[in-house]
C-alpha cells in the first residue's frame, strides 16, 4: 500500500557486535498516533536517528513522506519534526528567540514565521512567558516549548523522543493529550517514544513494542491485549449486597465461573469479589445475583493495560528481553 | 522666502523617484544574494548570523577585548614616549608610524608581540566549543533536525568566529594608531597604511587557523574543558618547545653548527610551526627594512645597500607564509568535516 507516511524496510542498525536494531519493519498511517515502547537500549532512539538521517542505516531502508532519509535529509527534515529526548535550547535567549532562530533555519519568511511562532506559543500555552530567557524555563514549559519548535515547522510527521521523560504525571499526561489534540487538529502524523507504557496507552493508536532491538509485536492495544490473553480467564470486580451465602453460591454455581473470590481485605466494601470467568457471561451472573435477592452495585471488567502485555512480553520472551529489562537504569545515549 | 521658491511637492517627487531608484537597487541586490545563497550550504547565513551576535555579546569575547585593548594601550604609551624624544634621530630611517607598532623600549613588548601572543588565545577561546557546546546543552540534534546542511554548522560558526575577530581587530589597530598618532605626531604614508592593513589581515588569518583548530578539537572531543585543554597545550607547544626542539633535531641530524645546511635545515623545521610563520610574516611586512628571511651568506650581503623594500615585494616574500596558515587552516577544517559529516548525533 503507498499510504503509509513511513516505513522501514528490514532497517538494522549494528554497532560492532551489538544489534541496536534488527530487521524493522515498521507501516505507519497518516494521521496516527504511533507509540514506540521499550525499555531504554532498545533501539527507540536509533530507529529515530535513522528516520531522520541522522544516523546511517547499516542495511535496510527507511522511507519518510516517500523520501529516503539518508538520501534526502533535508527534504525530509523540511516535512518532519523532531523533539529529542532531553531536549536543550540556547539558555541565554529569550522562548521566542530560540523558536524564531529555527524559524530562520527553515527559511521562513519573517511575517509568517512570526505568524506561527505566536500560534505555536498559543498552543504549547507559552505565550505568557515567552519573552522570558529560557534559562528561567522548568522542565516542562522546556518540554513544550520543544513542542512549539517542532509545530512551527507545520511538519506532516512529528517525531518525539521520549516526550515525558522527567515530567511528572499530571504534566505528563496534560502534554501527552496536547499531542493528541494537535494531531487531531492537524492531521499531523505523530511517532513517539517511551518506556512508560501506562503513559502512553491512552494518546497512541497503535503501539510497537521494542525489545534488544526487534519489534516484538505491533498493533492497537486491544489487540495485543486479545494476543497475549487469549486462553487466559477473564476478571470481573462485582459488588454484591447482601454478601451472603446464598448470593455467593448462587454466583459460583453458574456456568462459565471459574473462581470467586472475595477481593482482599482493607480493599473496599465487604460485598466486593472478584470473579474469574472462563468467557463473557456477566449478565447470567447478574440474573442470578438478583434471583438470589442480592443487589449488584458495581460491576467491572478489568481490562488489560499496556504494563500488564508488557510485562507479559517480557515473561514469555528470550533471555535478551529480561536482560532489557533488567537494564532500565541505563541511560538511552 | 528663498524656501518657498521650491513647491514642496516637487522635493516630495524628487524623493519618491530616489525612492524608486533605492527600491530598484535594492530587488538587484536580493535577486543576487538569492543567487549567492544558492550555492551555499543551506541555513548557514541563519547560523552565522546567530553565532556572531553571539559572540560580540559573549563575557569571553568582551574578556579577550579587553586584554587586548589593555595590552596595546600599555604598550603603545611605553614606545610612543620614547619614540617621541628619539624622533629626530630615528627621522632618516622613515616609516616612523610603524615603530608604534613594533618598537619597544625594553619595558614592555611592543603591540606586534602582544597581538601576536594573544590571537592564538583568541581564536581557541572563540572556538573551544563550538560543536562540543551544542552538544552538551543538547542543541545540537535539535539544530540538525532542521532543515540544514551539516558542514552549514561548520562554516557557519567559522565565518562568525572570523568575522568578530575582524572586526575587532581592525577596530582596535585604527584605535591604536589614531592613539599613535596622537602621541608621535607622525602621520603615516600611504604604503605605511597598506603595511597596517596587511598586518591586520595576516593576523586574523592566524586567527582563523587557530580558530579552525579549536573547531577541530571541539568535533574530536566531547568535552569541552577537554577541548580547551587540548587547544592551549598546541598552543604552548609551539608557541614555547617547538624552538627548542627544533634546535634539537638539527643539532642530532646535522652537528655542525656553523655549516648552512644546519642553519637552513633549522629555519624550516621552525617554520613547521605556525608562531614562527606568523612571527616573520608581522616582522616583514612592519619592517620595511627585512629584505630576507632566514639563513645568508656574508658574500650575498657584502655590497648590498641598506634600504627598504616596496610593500609588494615585502608581500611577495611572506606569501608561502601567508599560504602555509591558510594551508593549516583548510586541512584542520577539512578534518572536521569528515569527521562531523558522518557522525551520528545522539542527543
Amino acid at each position: 500500500m503507498a499510504g503509509e507516511i513511513i516505513r522501514t524496510y528490514d532497517l538494522t542498525k549494528r554497532y560492532g557486535d551489538l544489534t541496536a536494531v534488527d530487521s524493522l519493519n515498521l507501516e505507519i498511517q497518516p494521521g496516527e498516533v504511533f507509540g514506540l515502547l521499550g525499555p531504554n537500549g532498545a533501539g527507540k532512539t536509533t530507529t529515530i536517528l535513522m528516520l531522520l538521517g541522522l544516523t546511517e542505516p547499516t542495511a535496510g531502508r527507511a522511507e519518510v513522506c516517500g523520501l529516503d532519509p539518508t538520501r534526502e535529509p533535508l527534504a525530509v527534515k523540511r516535512q518532519v519534526g523532531y523533539l529529542p529526548d532531553n531536549v536543550g535550547f540556547y539558555d541565554e535567549l529569550t522562548g521566542r528567540q530560540n523558536l524564531r532562530y529555527t524559524a530562520e533555519l527553515n527559511g521562513l519568511p519573517r511575517e509568517e514565521a512570526e505568524r506561527r511562532i505566536e500560534a505555536a506559543l498559543e498552543q504549547v500555552g507559552l505565550t505568557a512567558v515567552a519573552d522570558r530567557k529560557v534559562a528561567t524555563y522548568s522542565r516542562g514549559m522546556r518540554q513544550r516549548l520543544g513542542l512549539a519548535d517542532v509545530l512551527l515547522k507545520q511538519p506532516r510527521v512529528a517525531i518525539l523522543d521520549e516526550p515525558t521523560l522527567g515530567l511528572d504525571p499530571e504534566a505528563a499526561q496534560e502534554f501527552l493529550v496536547l499531542i493528541r489534540r494537535l494531531s487531531r487538529e492537524g492531521g499531523m502524523t505523530v511517532l513517539l517514544s517511551s518506556h512508560l507504557l501506562n503513559q502512553v496507552q491512552a494518546v497512541c493508536d497503535r503501539v510497537g513494542i521494542f525489545v534488544a532491538g526487534r519489534m516484538i509485536a505491533c498493533g492497537r492495544i486491544d489487540e495485543l491485549a486479545a494476543q497475549v490473553f487469549a486462553g487466559e480467564p477473564l476478571q470481573v470486580e462485582v459488588e454484591v449486597e447482601p454478601a451472603s451465602e446464598a448470593v455467593l453460591s448462587a454466583i459460583r454455581q453458574t456456568p462459565g465461573v471459574r473462581e470467586a473470590q472475595p477481593a482482599a481485605p482493607g480493599e473496599g466494601p465487604a460485598g466486593r469479589l472478584r470473579l474469574l470467568l472462563d468467557r463473557d457471561v456477566r449478565g447470567e451472573v447478574v440474573r442470578r445475583i438478583v434471583g438470589a435477592g442480592g443487589t449488584v452495585l458495581h460491576l467491572q471488567l478489568r481490562s488489560h493495560n499496556l504494563d500488564e502485555i508488557y510485562r507479559r512480553y517480557f515473561r514469555g520472551g528470550d533471555g535478551d528481553g529480561a536482560a532489557a529489562a533488567a537494564g532500565v537504569a541505563r541511560p538511552a545515549g | 522666502m528663498a524656501l518657498q521658491l521650491r513647491p514642496a511637492w516637487l522635493g516630495r517627487l524628487a524623493e519618491a523617484r530616489r525612492e524608486l531608484k533605492r527600491h530598484a537597487a535594492g530587488e538587484r541586490l536580493a535577486r543576487w544574494v538569492r543567487e549567492v545563497q544558492g550555492w551555499l550550504p543551506a541555513g548557514l547565513g541563519p547560523i552565522a548570523r546567530k553565532e556572531f551576535a553571539d559572540l560580540i555579546t559573549s563575557w569571553r569575547m568582551g574578556i579577550l577585548v579587553a586584554l587586548l585593548t589593555v595590552t596595546g594601550i600599555a604598550s603603545l604609551y611605553v614606545t610612543g614616549m620614547a619614540i617621541r624624544s628619539a624622533a629626530g634621530v630615528l627621522e632618516d630611517e622613515g616609516y616612523i608610524f610603524l615603530k608604534i607598532f613594533t618598537a619597544s623600549d625594553g619595558r614592555l613588548p611592543p603591540f606586534t608581540a602582544f597581538v601576536g601572543f594573544l590571537a592564538p588565545l583568541l581564536g581557541l577561546a572563540l572556538g573551544f566549543d563550538a560543536i562540543s557546546g551544542e552538544q552538551n546543552r543538547r542543541t545540537l540534534s535539535r539544530l540538525l533536525a532542521q532543515p540544514i546542511h551539516r558542514d552549514a554548522v561548520l562554516v557557519g560558526k567559522f565565518v562568525a568566529g572570523v568575522g568578530a575577530v575582524g572586526a575587532m581587530l581592525l577596530a582596535l589597530g585604527m584605535a591604536v594608531g589614531g592613539l599613535g598618532l596622537i602621541l608621535v605626531g607622525v602621520p603615516p604614508t600611504g604604503d605605511e597604511l597598506l603595511r597596517l592593513l596587511a598586518f591586520i589581515l595576516t593576523t586574523v588569518l592566524y586567527v582563523a587557523f587557530w580558530l579552525a583548530l579549536a573547531i577541530l578539537l571541539s568535533v574530536v572531543f566531547r568535552h569541552s574543558a577537554t577541548s580547551a585543554l587540548a587547544g592551549i597545550g598546541i598552543w604552548l607547544f609551539f608557541a614555547a618547545f617547538w624552538d627548542l626542539l627544533a634546535d634539537l633535531v638539527v643539532g642530532a641530524m646535522i652537528p655542525d653548527t656553523g655549516s648552512l645546511r644546519h642553519a637552513q635545515v633549522r629555519t624550516w623545521l621552525g617554520r613547521l610551526s605556525p608562531v614562527t610563520l606568523y612571527t616573520e610574516a608581522v616582522v616583514t611586512l612592519l619592517t620595511p627594512t627585512v629584505r630576507v628571511l632566514g639563513p645568508i651568506l656574508l658574500e650575498q650581503a657584502i655590497g648590498a645597500l641598506k634600504g627598504t623594500l616596496p610593500i609588494g615585494q615585502s608581500l611577495l616574500l611572506i606569501l608561502p607564509h601567508l599560504t602555509g596558515m591558510l594551508a593549516g587552516t583548510v586541512v584542520c577544517f577539512a578534518a572536521s568535516y569528515v569527521l562531523f559529516m558522518r557522525r551520528e548525533i545522539r542527543a
